[in-house]
């Protein structure tokens, strides 16, 4: 269950982003997480709550993108996008494959709110 | 709509009255900040410097990793014994409980730093950081980590180690990569233990499990031995000896 560490090392990111732009709470954060990141995006929704209460983050919205694993093989050097996590070339089999996305769990945007000053004016 | 002043909100209209100027009620404006950072950036930055310190000492380490029971501590004791006269070992254990295994490997006149997770599954840069500063850096030439047994989690953590070996024991079956691919995909090297082991397990085949680490690893390393016994132990001493040459190599 290391997704609640996860958690709290996304928390520490997103609540010194919104300190340094004066925020007053944050709206959305939105992850990109691939099938070999090795994280169960479930889980991460639900822990993220119990992290974040009591912090600028306690009402964001935990948006998570799934990324599909693609690799390029060494061997016939063709492209392709897997629908599992066997890195196998799908063109011919090769097991000699390099990944080029699948393995990533980014912090892709934070959506913050910010208490704006508009006009000030005389009252007549 | 306010005559005064256009603005649309409602619930603004009471700072309208009163006499003076008056600061105008505040509007939220979402603010998108892009970031494009992995969640493991602080883990990331702390694993970065423990390298740079370990490689400046010239200290090779390896990060350990396996399931509860699979013999890292018992290949450890193995390994002390056959390279101790010709290296200076030290062991950072990560255990959820106990010092048991410290005691182990201390019997073995090792310098080891035990760290008791209590709940956490696995070790993290800041956990060896700490455990650093307790050891005599210019005393080591081959430091191991020795994670806490877990097959998923560890996997995710870099600690600053130069190399991973992740341990697969005959006794757990020969699918195991399959079902665990992010610890075998971040092994520099993967090592089947309890070798001695095979001629009693008809449903592990060494073949078989070789196939399955390069369905989720393409082509990597892969060697058989028993720790126990000694059997196929010279391939991995080998190996050890040749990636402390790398690191000498890399100052």
């Amino acid at each position: 269950m290391h997704e609640l560490a996860l958690c709290r090392g996304l928390l520490q990111q997103v609540t010194r982003i919104a300190e340094e732009h004066q925020a007053s709470a944050i709206k959305s954060i939105h992850l990109k997480v691939g099938p070999l990141a090795g994280i169960e995006t479930e889980l991460l929704k639900r822990s993220f709550p119990l992290v974040a209460h009591g912090t600028a983050a306690q009402e964001a919205l935990l948006e998570i993108t799934p990324v599909k694993a693609t690799i390029q093989c060494d061997e016939c050097d063709k492209k392709s996008e897997l629908d599992n996590i066997q890195l196998i070339c799908p063109h011919c089999q090769s097991t000699a494959t390099t990944l080029l996305s699948g393995d990533e769990m980014t912090l892709e945007n934070v959506v913050l709110e910010q208490q704006e000053v508009k006009a000030t004016h005389h009252v007549h | 709509m306010c005559t005064d002043c256009g603005c649309l909100d409602q619930k603004e209209h009471s700072t309208h009255d009163g006499n003076n100027t008056k600061i105008h009620a505040s509007s939220i404006k979402p603010l998108v900040i892009d970031v494009h950072q992995s969640l493991l950036f602080e883990n990331d930055k702390q694993a970065a410097d423990n390298r740079n310190q370990l490689t400046q000492h010239n200290i090779t380490t390896i990060n350990l990793m396996s399931s509860p029971g699979s013999g890292k501590t018992r290949l450890l004791e193995r390994t002390i014994d056959e390279l101790s006269g010709r290296y200076r070992i030290a062991v950072i254990e990560g255990d959820l409980e106990t010092e048991n295994d410290a005691r182990r490997i201390r019997a073995k006149g090792v310098d080891t730093i035990q760290i008791t997770t209590g709940s956490a599954c696995h070790l993290d840069a800041t956990m060896i950081n700490n455990a650093l500063q307790q050891l005599d850096l210019r005393q080591i030439d081959l430091l191991f980590i020795e994670n806490v047994g877990n097959l998923v989690c560890p996997a995710s953590f870099d600690l600053g180690q130069h190399h991973n070996v992740t341990l697969l024991s005959t006794t757990e079956g020969d699918d195991k990569p399959e079902k665990y691919p992010v610890i075998f995909r971040a092994a520099d090297l993967t090592l089947i233990n309890k070798c001695d082991l095979l001629p009693f397990l008809d449903d592990f085949d060494p073949q078989r499990a070789k196939q399955s680490l390069e369905s989720v690893a393409g082509t990597t390393p892969l060697f058989q031995l028993s720790a126990k016994t000694g059997e196929g132990i010279g391939q991995w001493l080998e190996w050890l000896q040749h990636s402390i040459l790398t690191t000498k190599a890399t100052i």
